[in-house]
């Protein structure tokens, strides 16, 4: 047998496409895995890692391309279709059934039957094939155990276990260390290291380049939904791994426009919340468009909710203008000039049943309100004026919301904080998921709001989009500061090796 | 068979032709309407002005629960202790009115009415139990104080004067129907008209997003589980004397007919979409349907599959409407 003939690949995907809606997700990506390896997936938020494996567990069908198992062609429809090939996704968010046991939850939907007795479970059967393979992988765990009382560790090997269990010769590992502590990721390797041993091969994402590059064999790297390219990692550095992730000019044009800074409006010292926020001091000045950047996780969207009263903090204080506030709730929060644009328009930001002008004015009630009774012409009024002024795309003012596009919608809520006559900004994720003509009218927007004397603070994962608008940079990384940097200073490796592996930075006041 | 074609062929045309029909506006009253003519048919009593006055009486009870109920179901709750609450207000209030006098009756049972819808609002609100554990916990747990402080026997001896109310008329209307008109006006203006109201919709509609815009979001279920005990309170105080008693075994199961009539009105039971106006029809959907079927002579058993038909029926026929729009 010759080396050649060992390493050829049981996998490969050729030529995937996949559109959503103002998004090409990936575009002719190829990619392969060969038994027993450990196939790394690499790329910034929204290189199309995720749409990736999806496609291979059934959850979305590639637009184009073909998918061969063996140098055959399969068609994967539905994550039954992937199952059935053998091929098994432990996503970040478990699929397991919390109050069954591990047993219970490693069959789940393939009991096995009594001898002559079909529809009678053999839970002595159940439980000793269980307790093997935990066994085999080395994991300490009483089948009879419920999964809720399980640490999340051991609930990941629960799922290797059910995916074992499914015949997997695949497993597709979606940032499995994420949650793990440094203990729990060596136990998590030596039982990836067990599966190799049996020829199963696991594509693993992770944005932990030292942690891929001790358990991975090889790495492609994708960005904006294009393979840049497949590399062993024996051979090469995280600095090379970086510039491939990012290594590309900016391609889109952002309308910035360079405000002088004004006086300091925010400013939070030493802000914690246990488990989440660690210590952050900031602050943010009128005119001052303040980019925070990070992975998916690092506690972003947590330092917004803080700041804004939707979640307790345990230290730390927060100052408006100068002022130190006691803000409890969202209510303090409005009451002191802040809103806040919530990163899931439709969940958090948005009545999705309500009008136009009912999802405007709800921030504004008191400016209509006498003695409780609202004066509804004067809402309809005020309405139109802000459906004019941000330019709101919409048939009529009684519109439901939900049946406005993407970036009307965010309109919608820029308009209500608009005015309630905020003048601190906390936008999250401002631009996900609207058409790239809707983008540069946010930008738009947000260059009128620093104009006019606001501070706008813009969480994003496109790193784009936090160079081209932001006046300063903050890099969150587990839920602290890893990085500050000014708009001259700021590169995409800069900003990315401070994500991925900065460490605390305190120096965060300007003057 | 060739009949049977042109005919299908006729409906489609039809159907084509009533697209642009507002059914969502017009469609429920239409089928009052088509009621009123299908039973008026059959039993020429329906339409005397004696017949109308009594649906107007039957249904004035359960068209006061009513207006509660869907300021909880509004809010994205439902509120299950109406009925049992009926119950108690009215031994409460028989009792008081026996010992303190007719003001003080009625003043006691609206005012334990608002104490329990108050419970229900706080435990909701403030101990985060979901609406329909707590108000189900106060259907059951009303329900047994009002056996226990009447001994589970009614009140009897109230005074004459009280009787007027469920009994009396004003201009040939009957006064409870008076007083569900008044509650449903205000019910109806405090929806469309108050900031409460605003919230009431945006609170059942998106909970979280309420909550980020700056609503005190506990303080709106509060007041909506407070209405809806008020709204009982007056009920019962109207049940008690329009039954000349105090009883304990008031108003069992008609939470379910509130509830019940709020959907058939078309407001989502999800939360965020209706009103009063839409319930007002759907109180009148079950009041015309029981009167209607009772001149008849449908047994009452028989009535009862016959409403449950049209609590699905009429989801049914919503759902189908805006899965097409």
């Amino acid at each position: 047998m010759n080396g050649e003939e060992a390493i050829k690949p049981f996998l490969e995907m050729r030529g995937i496409v996949k559109q959503f809606p103002g998004v090409l997700a990936l575009n002719r990506v190829d990619f392969d895995l060969r038994p027993g390896e450990v196939h790394v997936l690499l790329g910034e938020n929204g290189a199309g890692k995720s749409t990736l494996i999806k496609i291979l567990s059934g959850v979305h069908t590639a637009d184009e391309g073909e998918i061969l198992l063996d140098g055959r062609p399969v068609h994967i429809r539905t994550p039954h279709d992937a199952k059935a090939l053998g091929i098994s996704t432990i996503f970040q968010e478990f699929t397991l059934v919390p109050d069954m046991s591990v047993a219970e939850n490693i069959f789940l939907g393939r009991f096995p039957s009594l001898p002559g007795a079909a529809g009678f479970v053999d839970w002595k059967r159940m439980r000793e094939e269980s307790a093997a393979l935990l066994r085999s992988l080395n994991v300490e765990v009483d089948p009879r155990t419920p999964v809720r009382q399980l640490g999340v560790a051991k609930q990941q090997m629960v799922e290797i276990a059910k995916a074992l269990s499914m015949q997997a010769r695949i497993i597709v590992m979606d940032e499995p260390t994420a949650a793990l502590a440094s203990a729990e990721i060596e136990q998590l390797f030596r039982t990836i290291r067990e599966l190799k041993a049996r020829g199963v091969a696991v594509i693993y994402i992770s944005h932990r380049l030292e942690e891929v590059r001790h358990i991975g064999d090889r790495a492609t790297v994708l960005r904006d939904g294009e393979k840049i390219g497949t590399v062993p990692l024996a051979t090469t550095s995280i600095d090379e791994l970086i510039r491939m992730m990012v290594g590309r000019e900016l391609k889109e044009k952002f309308p910035k426009v360079e405000v002088p800074r004004g006086e300091e409006i925010l400013r939070v010292e030493h802000l914690s919340r246990p488990g989440v926020l660690h210590d952050i001091s900031f602050n943010l000045f009128r005119g001052e468009i303040l980019g925070i950047a990070g992975l998916v996780g690092a506690g972003r969207t947590e330092l917004a909710r803080a700041i804004f009263g939707a979640d307790p903090i345990s230290e730390g204080r927060v100052l408006v203008k100068g002022q130190p506030v006691q803000i409890t709730s969202p209510r303090d929060a409005i009451r002191h000039g802040l809103a806040l644009l919530p990163e899931d328009r439709k969940r958090h930001g948005l009545v999705l049943g309500m009008t136009v002008a009912g999802n405007i004015t709800i921030t504004m009630l008191d400016q209509f309100t006498r003695a409780g009774v609202m004066d509804l012409r004067k809402e309809r009024s005020l309405a139109q004026q802000f459906v004019e002024r941000i330019r709101i795309a919409t048939p009529s003012l009684d519109r439901e919301v939900r049946y406005l596009s993407g970036g009307n919608q965010q309109k919608v809520v820029v308009a209500k904080w608009v005015g309630a006559q905020a003048d601190i900004f906390l936008f999250d994720e401002p631009t996900r998921g609207i058409d790239v003509g809707a983008k540069v009218e946010v930008y738009h927007l947000m260059n009128e709001l620093v104009q006019k004397g606001a501070g706008v603070i813009m969480i994003s994962s496109e790193l784009p989009e936090i160079l081209g608008m932001s006046d300063r940079i903050l890099v969150m990384r587990a839920g602290r500061i890893c990085g500050m940097f000014h708009r001259s200073e700021a590169t995409p490796e800069r900003i990315l090796d401070a994500a991925i592996s900065g460490e605390p930075v305190y120096a965060c006041m300007e003057a | 068979m060739a009949t049977v074609e042109t005919e299908s062929k006729k409906e489609r045309r039809t159907l084509s032709l009533t697209r642009w029909v507002p059914w969502g506006r017009i469609g429920l009253p239409l089928v009052i309407v088509l009621m009123g003519v299908f039973f008026g048919a059959i039993n020429p009593n329906f339409w005397t002005m004696t017949n109308l006055t009594n649906v107007a009486r039957q249904v004035s009870i359960l068209a006061l629960i009513s207006v509660g109920e869907t300021f909880a179901i509004l809010s994205a709750g439902i509120d299950l202790s109406v009925g049992s609450l009926l119950a108690i207000v009215s031994v409460i209030c028989a009792q008081t009115m026996l010992e303190y006098g007719v003001a003080a009756g009625i003043l006691a049972g609206i005012l334990i009415g608002a104490v329990c819808g108050l419970i229900n609002g706080l435990l909701i609100a403030k101990a985060r139990i979901p609406p329909f554990i707590a108000t189900l916990a106060m259907l059951v747990g009303a329900r047994g104080a009002a056996l226990t402080l009447s001994g589970g026997l009614p009140i009897a001896g109230l005074p004459k004067s009280f009787l007027t109310i469920g009994a009396g008329y004003i201009l040939g209307i009957p006064i409870p129907a008076i007083i569900a008109a008044i509650v449903m006006l205000i019910g109806y203006f405090i929806l469309s008209r108050t900031s409460f109201g605003r919230s009431v919709y945006a609170v059942g509609g998106n909970e979280e997003a309420a909550m980020l815009s700056g609503i005190n979001v506990a303080r709106v279920k509060i007041l909506v589980y407070l209405l809806s005990g008020i709204c009982a309170g007056i009920a019962g105080v109207v049940l008690t004397s329009r039954v000349i008693s105090g009883q304990p075994t008031l108003g069992e199961v008609q939470e379910l007919y509130a509830i019940a009539a709020v959907v058939i009105g078309g407001s989502k039971i999800s939360g965020g979409y209706g009103g009063v106006g839409k319930t007002v029809l759907g109180v009148l959907v079950l009041g015309l349907l029981n009167n209607g079927l009772n001149l008849i002579r449908v047994s009452s058993y028989v009535q009862l599959i016959v409403i449950g038909v049209i609590i699905v029926l009429a989801v049914y026929v919503d759902l189908l409407r805006s899965r097409r729009s």
